[in-house]
Parts: C-alpha cells; structure tokens; sequence
C-alpha cells in the first residue's frame, strides 16, 4: 500500500487535569475513507482540532503529506488538509464562486481580487465534482445540501488531499446523502482521503472504508468497516452493549384522543391533516425537510395558524392564538434547534429547567426552584457536577435532557417533541428514548417529529409519513420495516 | 427588468424613491429648489458626510461599528492647524492633509488595537474613544478657534472647480476640496473591490470564526480596517476644516449619527458583511438632501433629527421585512407546485 497522506501518531492532549486525549494515533491513506467515531466527549473534537493545527497537542505528531504540521491552521491548510466544519463556515454574503476560490487565494497569499479567475476556477472545480451551481448566487440563499457542496468545493479548490467532515450527512436528505456519496466516491477515485466524523451508524456503513473508534480519550477500536456490525459499533463506541432494537412498551393506549385534528390546512404548508393523539401512546411524525411536519407541529402549539380544519382537545373545539394557550392546555413544544430556539446557553442549568414553571405570582424562592432543578438532574440522568454551571458546559445528549427537563416539569399532557436526539450520541439517545417512553407510560400523549426512521421505529406505536404537506401513511411500528418508511417518506411508495 | 424591480424593492431604491418625492415635494413648494445648482450645493454639502461615510462604510462591512470617526477627525484637523502655526512654518495644503491623515491614522491604530489585538466589542471601544480623543483635544491641544488660517488655506478653499448661478441669481459652487471625496471614493472602491484584502473584510463580516477557521489573521486585518477608517476621518477633517476656513475644536463631534445614517440607508448592514460606495455615497446625498431642503422649507431643525431617525429605522428595519416578505413568497411558490 502506498504511504499514507496522514499519520497522527501518540497524540495526547490535557485540559488541566482532564486527560482528554491519550496516546491516540491514526492513519489515512490516498482514496480512503475513515470514519473517526465516538460519542460526545469521546475526544473526537479536540483531536480534529489539532489536526487542523488550532489546537497544540501536548506530546504526538501530525504529518500530513509528508509534512510535520504544528499548531498553526495556515500550516495545516498548506499541506492539503481542509476540515469541512458541520455548519460549513462559508461566507453568507459571498458568491459561491467568491466562497469557492477563497480559501485557495488565501492561502496562497494573493494579493488581488480577481473576480475571472474565481468563476473560472469555481466552474472548473464544480464540473470536477459534476454539480452544477449558480455561481453569482449569495451562499446564504442556498439550501443546507449545496452549501455542503459548495464547502466540498472550496476544500478541493485548493488541492485538498486530506478532507475532513463533520457530521456531513446531520442535514441532509436521503437522496441527498446518495448525490453526496457519489461524489465522494469519484473523488476517492482521484486519490482524495476523507477522515468522517460521526456517530451516525447508519451513515458509518454507507460511506467507510476503515474505522477508528476513540471512547474517552483512546482509540478502543480499529478496522475495516467489514469487521463492524451496528451492534458491535455501538458497544465500541459507549463501552457497554446497546441494543439497537425496538423498546418494549407496555402501557394500554387510551381509547380516547386527548388531541385530535380534522381536515387541518395552511397554505403553502400542509393541507387535509386528520391526526389523533392519545394518551399512553408514542406517535412519529416522519417527512423530510421540508414535507410540512414541523410547520404542522409548530400549529398543534399555536405557534403558526391553520387556515381552515379543526383542533379539538377532549372533544372540546380549541383555537390556539399563541404558544401560552397551547401551554395553558396542557401541550409542551421541545424545538428542533434547541441551541437557538430551546435553551439560554450561558444561564445556570437550575435557571433553565425552571424557566417555563416559574411562580404565576412573582415571587421566586431560589432554594424551592434548585431543589426542583437538582431532582430533575438525577431523574433524567443528566451528567452534571450540580445545577449551578452553564448549559453551555454540557455535552449535546445532556442538554437535550434539560431542555425535557423543563417541559417535565409542567407535567404536560401532550408533548412534541422536534428531532429529539439531532447531534445526539447512540448511547445518550438510546437513554431519551427511555425518558421519553416512561413519560409515555405515565399518560402523556407524545409526539416525535423526526427524519431518523431508525429512532421512529425504536420509540413509536405509530408512524405517520408526511409528504410534501400531507400524511400519506399510517403505520403500526411493529407491522412495518425500515426499508418501507424510507420508500414512503421519499415519495416512492405512491408510484 | 426584473432587475430593475429589484433594484427598485432594495432597501437603497425605497429610500432613493422616498428622497426624490421628498424633493418633488419640497420643489412644490418652493420652486427655486429644482435646478442644477441646488445638485451643486447638494453634492457641496454632502462632502464631509461622504468622506466620513467611506469610512464607517468598511467598518460597518467588517462587522464592527464606529462612533469615534467625528472624534477623529476633529483631532485631526485642530491638531495639524496648531502644529503648523505654532511651528510657523510654511506647509502646502497638501501637506496638511498628509498631517491631518497620518494623525487620523494613529488614534486609529488606537482603536484597532482595542478591537483587534484585544478583541474588544467595537462599540465601547469606539464610544470610549469617542469621549478619550474628545476630551484629550479639548485638553490638550486647546479649545480656542483657529481664525487665522494660513493664506494658502484661504486660496485653496476659494479655487472652485464648478460654479453657476440659479435662475434667481443664487450661487453656488463646487470647491477644489471635492477631489478629496473623488480620491477616497476611487481608493475605497479599488481596495474593498480589486484587493483580496477588500474581500476579506467582506469575509469577516459575513463570518468572523469563519474567516479564522480558513487562516485569515483576523486581528491583523482588524487593526488595519480601523487604521484607514481613522485616516479616512482624518482627511475628512482637514476638508471640513477647508471648507469653513478656520479650525473649531467643537465641530464635527455630534454629527456621528448623521454619517452612521448614510451609511446604513446606503445598504450597509449594521450587522456586517454588505456595504458598497455607490450605496453609501447615495446615503450621504439622501441625508444631507433632507437635512438642508427641511432648512430651506422653513421647517425648524429639531425636526430633521425626528426624520434622520426614522430614516435609520427605516433604513435597517426594511431589508428586514423585506426579507421576511420574500421568505413568505418563497413558501407559497413551494406550495403551488
């Protein structure tokens, strides 16, 4: 085999006396895809970091392309290596050929802007890449996947040999993901290696050649993609054995809907809904980006308003002005981007589990409320050394817990939930899951909006498929395969 | 055309429309105000405002803001002048621009360093400096008015390069200072448009950790950006200084909002990454054009700061909804296919 285009070699890295990296080493070679997996706060992060030369690594080397890299990003992108961050860090208020050729003209120190040379050079690189994109189009009117392969772009724009994804597929959709595999495979064919980051199996399996498993700071596992299953992946990955398989769920399902919907419809997002939810029972919402759901969701909430149908709670007819009547009635809303929409990052975590349940009559008693906090820590098992540190200091898993946290705490009688486990590790996941089947059990009727069949099939007694605003399927999760869903949400199965 | 109606649907064609019936109106009432020579005094009287405007324009395209450019400015002219005559040496005026620029650029580099070395938050920095180069001109380069003005100040200030006479005899006329505007206009739009370090002020608007992550040295550029805007203010100053013939340590100071107004109805984004020069001359023209047209109507001048102010909220409050708007379009083409 040729000599490999990378080679990090007994790398290690300490945060004061938090070891977070141990004597990690890894290997890539021309045309290989390895995947990097592990869950959050396995050390995949800092080790990409120093990779790409932001951080300094306390012992170990990186050499990339026959070159020894130090802590200097300029170093790093001067010998082939481009990281594809997960929200792209491109230029919104750029072109896409200005995004394209900047990295290139950057680091080779060009002086001038020469804006024929950009297009000439962004064509080139796109009809390598056989994409066909609007060249003058600012970056921030693209959709999430071309500003994906506008980044795959800029990287191979400057010669990349070494590129570095992370989290590629998080935003994508299916036929989304295949376009992106295909390109990816042609430029494997060129020689170009790719170093995944990820902790979505599925995801894993379809694009890698060879895997790296880092838990804790170690690389506990190593090897062809063949030598992995999904189960033993999951076990490498979180150190104990997961079963990928359907939750058990044992409570009756009411007979009566606490919600149901007739014939609801808004213009230009769904139209012609029929839904009930009972409580006792876990309904998946699944659609792509886009099919409506989660402008569906966001009117059970009263957040955006139906044009024409009904919402009728216990049989009594509801029209929800705003978010407050819907809370009033017993509905909570977990939003899809917690980070923007969900939580105040930089508050006390007791502050954010507290906040949507705080005394009507203005008066706060700070022991009351941390107490309240610090029970629903231990609950929900979220990793935390109290609730006086920031959100912002938890890991994605945990502050998906807390955002629940805050919802649970107001007993609802119905929660949605918007892609609950986005950026979320298998093993934290498979434990919202858990939280969110005893809620279940308890008599809360749940609501999952979501794209992740795998995790639809796992938690739901039903599933609904929405396409391109409507619900084109129900399903009975135990009568129905992964497979089908796919078809289904895609459009396929009705011809 | 249907560049045309997006030209017209921007923010800056809103603004242009609302300036030119602002003008029509004005004209109705007072007929005089509708001839060549009122563009004169128009294109006169927007030259301060322009050349500060330039300015705050690549600030504002970086991401940043700045209040202190008046400050500046005012440092600038008052310390050349009492350089100069306290030297008593003879200094061409074109050489009081090299002083007064090269001052700008210092306090500047002040700024830049704050913001960039440091990475402070543009605002206090700007606001602190803003009272810091104030007050330390106040107190310690003077506060008396500089009257007597060197001869060739004089003879500079009296060259004009237009000159003509409206149809009630009025005149008015364009002075050789305008060329200071010309030559900041061309080195803005060469350095933010044919200079990759125009692009990545650009960049670092758009995306500062952005621009970090793909090895643009973020704080180098920073402390450049506020370098030229401090030189910028400094020419600014010595053609105010010009235009008035005498150095008053108070002037200019105050007048900030008027710029950041221009500048914003120009198209640039208070939240950084978009700013052209033709957009920000234009902002300076429309403010000026309704800050002398309301004097010329008679209307008392506590009221052009009602209508600046709404000018600014309208300014960086449209392409907002406008925006929103699009988006809702968007959505309901989506939904007719």
């Amino acid at each position: 085999m040729a000599d490999p285009v990378l080679s990090m070699t007994g790398i290690r890295k300490a945060y004061g006396p938090v070891r977070v990296l141990e004597e990690v080493g890894l290997t890539l070679h021309p045309g290989e895809v390895r995947c990097l997996a592990g869950e959050n706060g396995s050390g995949k992060s800092t080790l990409i970091k120093i990779l790409s030369g932001v951080v300094p690594a306390d012992a170990g080397s990186v050499t990339i392309a026959g070159q020894t890299i130090g802590a200097d990003a300029r170093q790093a992108i001067a010998a082939a290596l481009s990281v594809i961050y997960q929200d792209f860090s491109l230029f919104p208020n750029l072109t896409v050929s200005e995004n394209i050729a900047f990295l290139k003209t950057t680091a080779g120190g060009e002086r001038w802007h020469r804006a024929r040379a950009d297009r000439r050079l962004a064509r080139e690189t796109l009809a390598r890449m056989r994409v066909d994109l609007d060249l003058d189009m600012l970056v921030e009117l693209l959709p999430v996947a071309s500003k994906q392969l506008v980044a795959i772009a800029r990287a191979l724009a400057n010669e990349a040999r070494v590129i570095v994804m992370d989290e590629p597929t998080t935003a994508l959709t299916r036929s989304e993901v295949a376009r992106l595999a295909e390109i990816i495979a042609a430029l494997k064919a060129e020689g170009v290696a790719f170093l995944f980051v990820s902790h979505k199996t599925e995801e894993v399996f379809a694009f890698c050649d060879t895997i790296t498993v880092l838990r804790d700071g170690q690389v506990v596992a190593e090897g062809p993609t063949s030598a992995f299953d999904a189960a033993r992946l999951g076990c490498e990955m979180t150190g104990r054995a997961i079963d990928t398989q359907r939750l058990a769920r044992a409570a009756p399902v009411a007979a009566e809907p606490f919600l149901s919907v007739r014939d609801l419809a808004r213009k230009g997002d769904y139209a012609g809904v029929d839904l009930d939810l009972r409580p006792g029972e876990v309904v998946s919402l699944v659609g792509l980006l886009g099919s409506g759901r989660t402008e569906l969701s966001l009117s059970l909430f009263g957040m955006l308003h139906p044009d024409e149908g009904t919402i009728t709670i216990e049989g009594r007819p509801v029209r929800f002005t705003d978010a407050r009547d819907a809370m009033a009635a017993g509905i909570a809303y977990v939003p899809e981007d917690r980070l923007t929409e969900g939580l105040f990052l930089d508050q006390p975590i007791a502050d954010n589990i507290t906040v949507a349940t705080l005394s009507s009559r203005g008066f706060l008693s700070r022991s009351a409320l941390k107490k309240r906090a610090r029970d629903a820590v231990q609950r929900l098992r979220i990793k935390t050394p109290g609730v006086e540190p920031t959100v912002a200091t938890l890991s994605g898993g945990n502050q998906q817990r807390v955002v629940l946290a805050r919802w649970m705490e107001r007993s609802p009688r119905l929660m949605i939930l918007n892609g609950p486990t986005v950026g979320v590790d298998i093993g934290s996941k498979r434990e919202i899951h858990e939280i969110l089947l005893a809620l279940s059990r308890a008599g809360t009727a749940v609501m999952v909006v979501t794209d992740d069949i795998g995790e639809a099939m796992a938690l739901s007694d039903r599933v609904l498929v929405m396409v391109k605003g409507r619900i084109t399927g129900a399903f009975d999760a135990d009568a129905v395969d992964e497979d089908r869903l796919y078809t289904e949400i895609t459009g396929g199965g009705r011809g | 055309m249907r560049k045309l109606s997006n030209a017209v649907t921007s923010p800056q064609g809103v603004v242009l429309i609302a300036a030119i019936l602002f003008a029509l109106v004005i004209g109705s009432i007072n007929p005089g105000f509708l001839s060549v020579a009122t563009v004169v005094d128009l294109l006169r009287n927007s030259l301060v405002t322009g050349i500060f405007a330039l300015g705050v324009m690549i600030v504002l395209a970086s991401g940043g803001i700045d209040v202190s450019f008046t400050a500046i400015g005012a440092f600038a002219m008052y310390a050349t002048m009492s350089l100069v005559l306290g030297l008593d040496v003879p200094v061409p005026v074109f050489g009081l621009f090299v002083i007064s620029a090269a001052i700008g650029a210092c306090l500047g580099l002040v700024n830049g360093i704050l913001i960039g070395g440091l990475g402070l938050p543009t605002l206090i920095v700007t606001l602190g400096t803003l009272s810091l180069f104030r007050g330390a001109l106040l107190t310690f380069v003077g506060t008396v008015y500089i009257t007597n003005v060197p001869r060739n100040v004089v003879s500079f200030a009296r060259t004009m390069i237009l000159r003509m006479e409206n149809s009630i005899g009025q005149l008015s006329s364009l002075p050789l200072s305008f060329t200071v505007l010309i030559g900041v206009t061309i080195f803005v739009a060469f350095l933010m448009n044919a200079t990759h370090f125009g692009r990545t002020i650009y960049a670092i608007g758009g995306s500062e950790e952005g621009a970090r992550r793909i090895g643009i040295d973020v704080a180098r550029v920073k402390v450049w950006i506020y370098v030229i805007a401090g030189t910028i203010a400094g020419l600014a100053g010595m053609t105010h200084m010009t235009l008035s013939r005498m150095a008053n340590p108070f002037d200019l100071v105050g007048t900030e909002l008027n710029v950041i107004a221009a500048v914003v109805l120009g198209g640039a984004r208070i939240t950084g990454g978009h700013g052209t020069v033709t957009g920000t001359l234009l902002g300076a023209l429309v403010i000026t054009l309704i800050n002398t047209s309301l004097l010329s109507a008679g209307v008392p001048s506590y009221w052009q700061k009602v209508v600046v102010g709404i000018l600014i909220i309208l300014g960086t409050g449209l392409p907002i909804v406008i925006d929103r708007l699009a988006k809702h379009r968007e959505r309901l083409a989506r939904a007719a296919v």
